[in-house]
């Protein structure tokens, strides 16, 4: 079952190359747009480089949550899922996971050539997409809660970034401290222990608090 | 006596009427009293001479601020988990009080600050936390008020208190450590070694009178909530009560 969801959605963001495209493009331009903001200072580029990564792939997360549940609602198929006899835990779990593979990884996959474009060095590059990879699922994880909680709302994708982007702060301290921890010299494993510590847990409670979501959105 | 009867809105209106005089004008009395002891009978501070008086509403303010967002939390998953309205109704109307007293907690922090500490605003680690906690009520009260049926919109609001609850704790862990890791320009709350005896007195009635206020007006608010969503029963049990 989890495969199979996962498998749908993949083929369904497939159909739709745009949208996952969209979310990158976003994520590649609000970095790109802080060095000219600030200044071209190959310094002061690099002490605020983790920040400005991390706060846009939270804004970039923002984009693809609205999408999350929002289609299959359109169209009725989350309905149908509702009504399966499995869990809706593992038919939640199969959606983010999904969500994750197409908008989160690409993401985190073209971070080092932002990093590089930032003049970070190649070791805290490693920490960048090691801090991205464990807490990116807890983006889609806690966001699939503010996407559920908000379905069919009028203005919901407004009102996800107001729900979801406090709860997103201790990811986006410890994400970008690992990298700042790199920089300045500190061991910044405490801090990526932190962040697969989050991943974990929200692995296990989000999607059941999603899921109780969407059984108060859909009645 | 019943006192599950009281857990049906429309036999709780009446009640709340009734109960809103003896919170209210205890709050009033106790702000007079509180107000006065802290402005004319409490020593200046040796350090921050008159300046410190304005945390006698200032602690108060971020305290109710925080035990209210639980309070909301714990009302709203009751109501989800028994389907108890009354207790949804409560949730939504703390959470007004809770958000006005966190940010009146900001408001005057920052009034403190600027004479003490030179400037209106630190990304001190107590003061991020307040500033979030307060972003967290605003999506409380915002998710719930594009949800145009109620009853969706209590179990809504249930779902977000709770995770938001979950959540505070570790918030405040990481901003704290964030706080540390950018440890230049933090500057330290000053410890007094002790506090004088009206100063406390001043405080602890002050956060009498606030607690009294809050239970007076949420329960006027609740009334308001009632009405509005069940005008008919509830202007009947006023009535035959």
């Amino acid at each position: 079952m989890l495969r199979w969801i996962v498998w749908r959605d993949l083929l369904v963001a497939w159909r739709r190359r745009a949208d996952a495209l969209s979310t990158l493009f976003f994520f590649v331009i609000v970095v790109s747009l802080f060095p000219l903001g600030v200044g071209p200072e190959s310094e002061l580029l690099r002490s605020i480089a983790p920040g400005v990564v991390w706060v846009a792939a939270l804004l970039a997360s923002m984009l693809s949550l609205g999408r999350l549940f929002a289609n299959d609602y359109q169209d009725g198929t989350l309905e149908q899922l509702l009504l399966t006899p499995q869990p809706l835990y593992l038919v939640v779990l199969g959606k983010v996971g999904a969500q994750w593979l197409t908008s989160e990884l690409p993401l985190v996959c073209i971070a080092p050539l932002l990093g590089i474009q930032f003049g970070l060095s190649n070791e805290t590059l490693v920490i960048l997409v090691v801090g991205l990879i464990l807490g990116t699922p807890v983006l889609s994880l806690i966001g699939s809660i503010g996407a559920a909680l908000t379905l069919g709302l009028r203005g919901s994708s407004v009102l996800i970034s107001i729900l979801v982007l406090p709860l997103y702060i201790p990811v986006l301290i410890f994400g970008a401290g690992a990298v700042e921890a790199n920089i300045i010299g500190q061991p910044a494993v405490s801090h990526l222990y932190l962040l697969g510590a989050m991943t974990v847990l929200s692995i296990i409670f989000a999607p059941w608090a999603t899921a109780a979501a969407l059984r108060i959105s859909i009645e | 006596m019943n006192l599950y009867k009281y857990a049906s809105p429309t036999n709780f209106y009446p009640l709340a009427g009734k109960l809103i005089p003896w919170f209210a004008t205890p709050a009033a009395i106790l702000f007079a009293v509180g107000l006065f002891v802290g402005f004319f009978i409490a020593p200046p501070d040796f350090q921050q001479g008159d300046a410190y008086r304005i945390m006698f509403i200032h602690v108060p303010a971020a305290w109710l601020g925080m035990l209210l967002y639980v309070l909301m939390a714990f009302y709203a998953g009751i109501g989800w988990a028994f389907n108890a309205r009354l207790a949804s109704m409560m949730a939504s109307s703390i959470a007004i009080t809770g958000a006005m007293f966190t940010f009146l907690a900001l408001v005057t922090g920052a009034f403190w600050g600027k004479p003490t500490w030179g400037t209106w605003w630190v990304w001190d680690a107590r003061m991020t936390s307040t500033l979030i906690l307060m972003f967290l009520y605003i999506g409380f009260i915002s998710l719930q008020s594009s949800i145009e049926d109620p009853r969706r919109a209590d179990r809504a609001g249930a779902v977000l208190a709770l995770v938001g609850v979950i959540n505070v704790p570790i918030i405040y862990f990481s901003v704290q450590w964030w706080n540390t890791l950018h440890q230049g320009a933090t500057i330290r709350i000053l410890q007094k070694p002790t506090i004088h005896g009206s100063m406390l007195w001043s405080m602890l009635i002050m956060l009498a009178a606030c607690w009294l206020y809050s239970v007076a007006v949420v329960l006027i608010r609740v009334r308001c909530i009632i009405l509005e969503r069940e005008q008919n029963a509830a202007r009947f049990a006023e009535v035959t009560v």
